[in-house]
Order: C-alpha cells, then structure tokens, then sequence
C-alpha cells in the first residue's frame, strides 16, 4: 500500500470514528444539545472529506461544475441543508472509502499483474577479458559472451556456447515441464536457468530480445480498448450531464407544480446526485479487461489489446494451417515394410536391413525425407559401405551399398529402372519410400509429418467450445491432409493450396460467417503473415524465439501447444463474461435506485449502495478475471 | 511523433477519462490514451509541440489530479 493511500486510510477511519459517535450522540444520549451532535457530524465529514471539499470548491471557481467531487459535494452538503445531517455525512464518508477501494483495487492488480510478468533480468554477467563483469542487460552488444549460473535469469537472446543445463520457462510459456538446451542450442531470455552454468553468445541487443518485446506487448495490451470500453466511457460522458439534470428538474420542478415543500423534492434529487457518478462502470470494465489479459499471459497466451481478448470470445471459425500448427513439421518413420511379408510377421531383421539400405543410400541428402531415414537408422553413418551414389532429383536415388544395388524413392523411380512391383494404394497419409535391391522389390517405408501430441484434444475442445466451423488449410497433397483431418476429427479440409489460394479460401470463409461472429486463423507465423493479417483474429503458435510470429498476430500462443486456441477462447468469453455481468448490474442497479429515488421510496443510503456497493461489488467481480479457473 | 509519460500514482478512472480527452483536445495533438492500469499516457502530436508538450499535460493532470506526479517514459 502506498503512503498516499496509507494516510486517506486513516482519515477514512477517523472519520468512520466520529460518525459513530455522532450517531450514538444523537440516538443515546438523551438531551444533548443539537450542536454538540452538530459539531461532531461536521467534524466527522471534515475529517472523512476536507480534500474533496477543497477540490469540489476549487472546481466551481473553475467552472467545471460535472466533477464527481463537486457533485458529491453538493449532494453532502444538500443533506445538510435539509437537516439530514447523517446521511450527509455518510454520503461524503462512503464515497471516500469507495475512491480508496478504487485505488486499491487498481494497485493490487497493477502489482499482480507485473508480478506475474516479472521476467525482465536485472543484470548479465559479461565475460570481458579475462574476468566477469556484471553489467545491467543494456550494456550488452551483440556478439559478446554472458555467463549464466543457475537461479539466474538468461539476460539477453543467445546461442550457448559451452556448458549444459535445464531452462524453466514457466514465466514466459506457461509450460511447467523444463527446457534442456546443450552447446549450439537458442537460449531465450526471460527463461531462468536451473541446473548447470552455461556461456553464451549474445544475438540480440537488449532492446531487441526476447523480453522486452513481451513485456513491451503485455504494457501496450491494454491501451487497444474494446468495443466495450468504449461503449462505457461514451456512456459515462452522457449519464452524469443526464442525471445532474434530472436531479435538477426534480428538485425544483414538481413543488412548483403542487405547491408542496420543497425539501421531500430535494432529498430526493440529492439521492440522483450520490448515483450520478459513473465509477464503478468506468473503472470496472477496464479492469475485466486487464485481468483478461493479465491471466491469458500467465498461460502463456499472449494477447496484444483487450480488442482482441474480446474479438476472440467471439471466434465463430477456426481456420487452421496443417504443417507447423497441427503437425510437428518435422518428418518421422512410421512403418517399415519389407515386401513378401504380411503386417505382423515381419522378423526384425528384415525391417533394419531394409531401413539400413534406404537411409544409407540417402545419407548424402539433407531433404526432410532423407533425415527422417537417418534419424530413424540412428546409427553413424558409415561412407565406406556406400559407393557410387547418384541422385536423380525428383525421383530418388541409387547407390551401392554392401556391394548390393539400392535404389530409393518413388515408385515412379523404381518403375524407370524397370522394376515391375504393385504399388501401394489406398490413404496415404504420407510419403512413402520405395527400396529395390539388385534390381528386385524390398518394400516401402512410410514416412509421416508427427502430429501433435494435443492435437486431437485441441479440436475436441473447440468443438466443445461451440466452434460452429473448423477448417484446416494446407499446402499439402490431398491424401495426407484428409488422413491428418480423419485423425483429428476436422471434416472441412482444403488442400493442396498455394500461399495466395490460401487468402482466397479466407475470403470465401469470412464472408459465409455471421456478422457478429469473428474467424481465427492459426497458423506457425512463418509464412503465413497474409492470411493472419485478413483473419480476424491471427493466431501464431510456437512465438517463443519466433520474432516473425510475435510481429504478425495478434495473439501469441508462447508453446507448440494448439490446445492453447481452446483455451485462449475460454479465458476471452470468461473476461467477456465479466466485464458484461459489470456493465448490467451497475447499470441496472443505478437505473432501479433512481427510479425509486424519483418517486420518493429511496432513501440517502440506498444511494450510497448504488454508487460506492456497487463500484465495489463490480471491482471485486473484475478482479476475478486475473485468476486462474 | 508518439510520446508516452507516466502518470505516476493515478489511480482514478473518471480521471484518467478526463486526462485523456483534454489532452485530446491540446492544439496539434492526433490521439492520447490514457491507460489507467499501466499508468500511461501515450500521445500522438505533430512534432512542432514537442517542446511545450510536457509543460502542457503536466498542466492538464494538476487540474485534475493533483497529486499525480507526470514525467515522460
């Protein structure tokens, strides 16, 4: 708590202090003198609002007489004059505890908040010379070499140059499970380092790395208002002006009218005033907002404003790239298949010979097909063995290999050499690598894209979540993204798509959605920048390291991970959610209270509800969009 | 030119909307947005008000909340 804050503390309690025993004095004890319970009202309401007294008399000579202090002032005083000297004061003393709870609320969650982001490293270790000098992060060029120790943070964006360790990048990805990173491997700043000292070479200045382009993103987040937002502050610039009015009118109007005493009319009016301020809307709605993004940062999903915290509660179609997003991207064998055998008898040995032969005959390639082959071998490769090697590019290669002719790649390519062998047919949800040896048929190896372990989960829970469409789009051959569609459960598959047919198919998609629905495209980030920028929504996944992801969406899924989709969609309804609950009930709560206020069945009190409970209420509700459900 | 001060201490919504749209209001400035929760005042001006800019808003804010501390970020 600040030392401001602090000191309206305690000259709220004093004030509560001798409100009470104003009140007591007035009720108790019998035959006091009315002065005395005068004097101990005025100094209560003193003591709770000499400050707002000041203000509200400083902006009449102003000439800025909508100000909420100077409404509150008249409305106190207006209390006094018409001899309700309780609940003038208690119309000054409830509207200062509210202003304070404001403030509270507003610190807590600026504090937690930044708690939460607390990534940002305070200082590198450089090696300079022959010692180590610890320097802040912004004092680091490119090209240097920063040594980490474990519990330190990664200052900067690096390669590792020696040395070993475990990361956790809980605060950055909301991923619990550590990163190990050896010699050659990216080390991200903002990760803090567990187990074992590492050197690395700085990438990236300061400004540049990784966590200061996060942290920049988080702070600017909630400064692109939503829809919402800006409804309120509309809102509010017409409701007080609205209500000052009618309270006027009220108060003036009707005993001119009847003839009746003018103070019932004012007593009134004064109830309009305590509810003309707009606080607990103004304040609250923000709030949801904040807390939104605050608690989708923490799951590693970040969110650039609250406009598209809010345009994804209203995600309608999800449209999603395969290769990178649902896939892993990175090629693996799956099924070994020497030929004369049929699915289960296959002796081992068979199988290794036969993965033996492919991957040696393709270990001069570096193609994505090749190295799935050598992975999958994951013995040294031995050139002595290998003899003769020619590719013929597009189709496959030759080789000879223990002293056998080994031909590998397409089926095309054994047919050219004039090898007769059925074909594999039927889905294929990959490529597929067929091995001839001396001329005569040895079998295919299937070769498939990984998916991702949450992939099928991460459909499942869109379509839990009421996705009415979900659509994957891809680059790739028919066959493969209709297998990769049936495993994950997606039915809408268009394949086989250029990078410009993609923005096509965006385009036909946006316009076959609702009016009020919004269409999300998720995709790597890497290739993908024309169709995330026609979305509504862009989704990029795997942003950790990925500046080119980071720049291009407007959501940023930290991990590999696209269950994240599902989740980043319930934390933006949730915020929604929240921030509507906040919109109506002090709405609705305002508009009841100043219609009893108008036919006289509200008291003072009721007023002070509708103004300082409800901000109250609304603040605490706003606060529940930052935890975790 | 975009300028972003810090609005130290404020902690008033009503205020930060009164801020924002004074500030709005500034001869030579596009677009200001105040953000309550980051205590950030960001501006868009032409570049011709730059010197008296600070002067200007740290004005704008003592009328409104005077015990906001301005300084540019």
């Amino acid at each position: 708590m600040s030392k401001k804050l602090k000191k309206r503390l305690w000259r709220i309690l004093a004030g509560a202090a001798l409100f009470i025993a104003a009140l007591c004095a007035e009720h108790f004890i019998k035959g006091l003198s009315y002065n005395i319970v005068l004097a101990l009202y005025l100094a209560a309401y003193f003591a709770a609002g000499s400050d707002v007294v000041r203000d509200g008399v400083q902006n009449i000579v102003k000439g800025r007489a909508l100000d909420e202090k100077f409404l509150m002032l008249v409305a106190s005083l207006g209390a006094f004059f018409i001899s309700e000297c309780s609940e003038g004061v208690a119309v000054m003393l409830f509207y200062q505890i509210g202003e304070w709870f404001q403030s509270y609320a507003v610190g807590r969650s600026r504090k937690s908040i930044s708690e939460l982001m607390d990534i940002r490293p305070d200082y590198a270790n450089v090696v300079r010379g022959e010692e180590i000098v610890q320097v802040s992060p912004e004092e680091v060029s490119v090209g240097e070499l920063i040594e980490v120790k474990p519990g330190e943070r990664i200052p900067l964006d690096g390669i590792v140059t020696s040395g070993r360790t475990s990361l956790d990048t809980m605060a950055l990805t909301g991923e619990s499970l550590p990163r190990d990173v050896a010699e050659g491997s990216d080390v991200i700043s903002g990760c803090v380092n567990l187990t074992g000292v590492i050197t690395a070479r700085v990438t990236k200045p300061f400004a540049e790395s990784t966590v200061t382009r996060i942290l920049s993103l988080v702070e600017d987040a909630s400064s692109r208002k939503s829809e919402s937002e800006t409804f309120i502050s509309r809102f509010a610039r017409y409701y007080t002006p609205a209500v000052v009015g009618l309270a006027a009118c009220l108060a003036v109007v009707p005993p001119l009218l009847t003839g009746g005493g003018f103070s019932d009319w004012i007593y009134r009016a004064l109830a309009f005033l305590v509810v003309s301020c707009p606080c607990a809307l103004v304040i609250s709605i923000p709030l949801s907002f904040f807390g939104g993004l605050g608690g989708s940062s923490r799951a590693g999903i970040l969110v650039k404003g609250s406009n598209y915290l809010e345009a994804l509660s209203k995600v309608e179609t999800v449209v999603l790239d395969k290769t990178g997003t649902l896939t892993k991207g990175n090629f693996v064998v799956t099924e070994v298949c020497p030929a004369g055998y049929d699915g289960d008898a296959i002796p081992s040995e068979k199988r290794d010979e036969l993965l033996a032969f492919a991957a040696l005959a393709e270990s001069a390639s570096n193609h994505p097909i090749a190295k799935a082959l050598l992975a999958a071998y994951g013995q040294p490769v031995d050139r002595t063995r290998i003899k003769d090697l020619t590719d013929e590019a597009g189709f496959g290669v030759s080789a000879v290999i223990d002293g056998h002719r080994v031909l590998a790649g397409s089926a095309k390519h054994l047919q050219n050499h004039g090898i007769g062998f059925g074909a594999f047919s039927g889905e294929q949800a990959g490529t597929i690598v067929y091995v001839a040896v001396d001329q005569t048929y040895a079998g295919y190896i299937f070769i498939t894209d990984e998916l991702r372990e949450d992939a099928a989960e991460a459909i499942g829970s869109l379509k839990r979540l009421g996705i009415k469409e979900i659509v994957m789009l891809t680059g790739d051959r028919k066959e493969t993204a209709e297998a990769v569609g049936k495993a994950l459960g997606i039915t809408k598959i268009r394949s086989e798509l250029l990078p410009d047919q993609k923005v096509d198919e965006m385009e036909v998609l946006l316009s076959k959605k609702s009016s009020s629905g919004r269409l999300a495209f998720v995709g790597d980030g890497m290739n993908d920048a024309p169709v995330l920028a026609r979305s509504d929504v862009g989704i990029a996944m795997g942003g950790l390291g990925s500046d080119a992801a980071i720049e291009a969406a407007d959501v940023v899924i930290m991990t590999d991970e696209p269950s994240k989709i599902a989740a980043g969609i319930r934390i933006a309804r949730r915020t929604v959610r929240i921030a509507r609950e906040n919109t109506i009930f002090a709405i609705g709560v305002k508009a009841a209270i100043l219609v009893l206020a108008a036919f006289g069945q509200a008291t003072m009190w009721m007023a002070v509800f509708g103004d300082v409970g409800v901000a109250f209420l609304a603040i605490l509700n706003a606060m529940r969009a930052m935890r975790d459900h | 030119m975009i300028k972003t001060f810090i609005l130290e201490d404020l902690d008033c919504a009503h205020c930060a909307g009164k801020i924002e749209e004074e500030v709005g209001r500034m001869a030579g400035v596009t677009k200001s947005t105040v953000t309550l929760l980051t205590q950030k005042l960001v501006v868009e001006a032409e570049d011709g008000i730059a010197g008296t800019l600070l002067a200007d808003i740290k004005k704008i804010v003592k009328k409104y909340e005077p015990d906001v501390t301005v300084r540019e970020k």
